[in-house]
């Protein structure tokens, strides 16, 4: 059967599994977007391709199947480097299919080219340029194995206009099996002599921490994590990445550490005798100054991605294998051990607990409203399972914070990257990809101002996501920052108290939109958002804008010395 | 000007370089994944060379020197074997390793010290493969320390000479030194 290079790529994803792909068309990837309207794939009309990525990576996120985003040639496909960039520093499966001029153009600054392969080599697992139809459903087979397996991330392949309109011989894509990837051999077995050696360490530890990272969700490892903790009786830390992989509310789970951890979580990383990591990488946010980080802790280190051992912080055992796979024989392992007396670490534990808890300030009459409370007030109103999707700054520390994540892949961030602007669009793909849930995004109001017109996109293709601004006025982390470490001399960080209106934004773009002012609007402004299901709606909370994230471990300091909130603070 | 015979030594000098023999798959834009990762990870590369390794060219060996001490090898072999078109890579110290270079250099030189030339091309084992009234060609292949020396004595006898290494390739030594 002869088909178009075009007629081919859809197949081909359709082959893949593909049910939705987020994008936007342009002349290169025009004849792409013809079968599009014989496909049973949905598409999603964006506004901004940018808004295609992050969907697509909100989609992956919240379902644990890949993305899929098109764009076309040039600005189409700069337009979403961003997402492919958050992506790869966030290990999300994202593919990214791009148009490019006809290949006798490439090369000659043709209208609308650019080196979008070159562009992207860095920040993709691997791309492609298609050189001929018949590569298709080889490429598109290629591309969906190695955004999803060992590690994953995203990759691109970019398909000149002149092959998606050549004629090609279909044939089924080769099954994974028949790939022709010899340099490509992702490792899911941990190595058993150095599962035994990790638990032998793990027996012998007396302060052991269990640093669960976000390949815990990857490899579906959630429940793998809890029965290791509970055979070990360890503490579990879970990092911005790995919220929600063991219940906040499990006895064994401490939280999340790092620069805006809680006391707990840093300390106990801190004082630990042994580190075991799984799917995490000693990222700066959770180390803190390197030399100075953990000092008398041995390091298990297991990570599908052998190049993340040693990487940061030597490890004494690292273990290359899939998550869920080492810890299931870590787990058995160690049942086959005798393991030391947690009870004195544990009492250390729980008088970190009660001396430094999370805390914040009671709302002030007549002032802002306190951000945290907004967070625990949407928690304790919303339906089990709520996804909450994060923008980037001191929304997004408090939403990590104070929302109580009792199931993975309720929570969705860009952690690596910090990408502002990743909620709105983000929580559209987690709601496409999760229909039955309630989809929150707790977003900044500079954050929002990035990519808010996506909302229209919700409205349009009916995705009735909502969205809480916690609106200080301020780029608030950077404020932050100012205040604490630029003597309060504010550079660049006031955005404004009454432009936009939100209300009127939201409403213009075919959302519900209510202002909150006080505490007493707090609560049935929620309540009202929740029982909104045909639609999107926006919230603007106006928060104090001298509210700041605590506990802090400032950037290259210690994590022996987190800043705590200042009511804990020893008198002076 | 007197130009001193060659009597550079082929001994190794001290080690400071380390040897990744990369044996990549042949598509494009594969050097450009390669050259992007070390310059994007700051991994520095002291030379590189590289051809295909079969006769089909379905695959080429990429050989990269990296300075030892300020090189984390193990991260960057990690990282290279990270790249999908990354097939094999070969991690060698010099002592594992039997290592050859090439070098041509086209001095310009006065009939009267074409002797000594010839003296330090014969001494080195090199040889001449081109030259006109006023400039020869030479070529030498041999390890690096001995590419080095016979470079150094060229510039120091003939400051004008235009030289061109390939940068080494290398295989495993089938009797590795102690
Ligand atoms: C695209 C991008 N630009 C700049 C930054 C730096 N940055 C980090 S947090 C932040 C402020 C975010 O402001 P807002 O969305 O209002 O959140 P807030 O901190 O006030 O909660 C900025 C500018 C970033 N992370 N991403
Ligand atoms: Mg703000």
């Amino acid at each position: 059967m002869k088909i178009t290079g075009a007629q081919a790529l859809i197949k081909s994803l359709e082959a893949q599994g593909t049910e939705v792909i987020f994008g936007l068309p342009g002349g290169a990837i025009l004849p792409v977007y013809d079968p599009i309207l014989d496909s049973n794939i949905r598409h999603i009309l964006v506004r901004h391709e940018q808004g295609a990525g992050h969907m697509a990576e909100g989609y992956a996120q919240a379902t644990g199947r890949p993305g899929v985003a098109m764009v076309t040639s040039g600005p189409g496909a700069t337009n979403i480097v961003t997402p492919i960039s958050n992506a790869y520093m966030d290990s999300i499966p994202l593919v990214v299919i791009s148009g490019q001029v006809a290949s006798g153009a490439i090369g000659t600054d043709a209208f609308q080219e650019c080196d979008i392969t070159g562009i992207t080599m860095g920040i993709t697992k691997h791309n492609w340029l298609i050189k001929s139809a018949d590569e298709i459903p080889e490429v598109i087979a290629e591309a969906f194995y190695v955004a999803t397996t060992g590690r994953p991330g995203p990759v691109l392949v970019d398909l000149p206009k002149d092959v998606a309109q050549s004629q090609m011989e279909w044939h089924e894509p080769p099954s994974t099996a028949d790939l022709d990837l010899p340099g490509y051999h992702p490792q899911l077995d941990g190595d058993p002599a150095a599962i035994a050696a990790a638990a032998d360490l793990l027996a012998s530890s007396v302060r052991p921490v269990l640093y669960a990272g976000g390949g815990i969700l990857k490899s579906r490892a959630s429940e793998a994590l809890i029965k290791l903790a509970e055979a070990t009786g360890a503490p579990v830390v879970t990092t911005l990445m790995a919220r929600g992989a063991i219940p906040d509310s499990h006895e064994l789970c401490i939280g999340m550490p790092g620069m805006h951890g809680n006391y707990t979580a840093i300390t106990a990383m801190q004082e630990a005798d042994l580190l075991v990591s799984l799917g995490a990488r000693f990222d700066d946010r959770v180390t803190g100054q390197l030399s100075t980080f953990a000092p008398d802790a041995k390091v298990i280190h297991v990570d599908i991605d052998p190049a993340e051992l040693g990487k940061v912080r030597r490890a004494d055992v690292g273990i290359a294998g899939d998550a869920r796979r080492v810890i299931e024989a870590l787990t058995s392992a160690v049942e086959e051990r005798q393991l030391e007396d947690l009870a004195p670490w544990w009492s250390q534990l729980h008088a970190w607990q009660e001396r430094y808890p999370l805390t914040y300030d009671p709302q002030e009459p007549g002032k802002g409203l306190r951000p945290q409370a907004i967070v625990e007030a949407i928690d304790a109103a919303s339906p089990a399972g709520t996804i909450v999707v994060a923008g980037v700054g001191q929304h997004q520390m408090w939403a990590a914070q104070h929302w109580s994540y009792e199931l993975p892949y309720t929570w969705i961030n860009s952690g690596g990257a910090g990408t502002m602007g990743f909620a709105v669009p983000a929580a559209i793909g987690a709601k496409v990809g999760m229909p039955e849930r309630t989809v929150w995004a707790i977003d900044g109001d500079g954050c929002f101002q990035m990519t808010a017109q996506e909302l229209v996109t919700a409205r349009i293709e009916g995705i009735p996501i909502k969205v809480a601004i916690l609106n200080n006025s301020y780029l608030g982390m950077v404020r932050q920052w100012q205040e604490m470490f630029y003597e309060e001399r504010y550079s660049e960080v006031y955005l404004s108290t009454d432009v936009p209106d939100y209300v009127m934004w939201a409403e213009a773009m075919g959302c519900v939109g209510i202002k909150v002012e006080t505490p007493e609007e707090v609560g049935p402004a929620i309540e009202k958002a929740n029982a909104i299901t045909d639609r999107p709606v926006v919230i603007d909370f106006r928060t104090d804008a001298m509210e700041k994230v605590f506990p802090m471990v400032p950037a290259g300091v210690s994590n022996s010395e987190v800043v705590v909130h200042p009511s804990q603070r020893e008198e002076a | 000007m007197a130009a001193e015979p060659f009597t550079g030594s082929t001994e190794h000098s001290p080690v400071t370089h380390h040897i990744l023999s990369v044996l990549v798959e042949n598509k494009a834009g594969v050097l450009a994944r390669v050259a992007g990762l070390f310059s994007r990870r700051g991994f520095n590369i002291s030379s590189l060379a590289v051809a295909p390794s079969d006769d089909d060219a379905t695959f080429s060996r990429i050989t990269i020197v990296v300075d030892a001490e300020s090189t984390p090898i193990a991260q960057v072999v990690g990282q290279l074997n990270k790249l999908l078109n990354v097939v094999e890579i070969r991690d060698m110290a010099p002592a594992e390793a039997t290592e050859r270079e090439l070098l041509l250099a086209t001095v310009t030189i006065e009939a009267a010290d074409r002797g000594h030339l010839l003296q330090s091309v014969a001494h080195a084992g090199a040889s001449i493969i081109d030259f006109s009234a006023d400039k020869v060609t030479v070529s030498l292949s041999g390890t690096p320390a001995h590419i080095t020396a016979f470079e150094a004595l060229l510039l120091k006898s003939y400051p004008s000479t235009e030289i061109q290494r390939t940068g080494l390739v290398a295989l495993p030594r089938l009797n590795p030194q102690v």
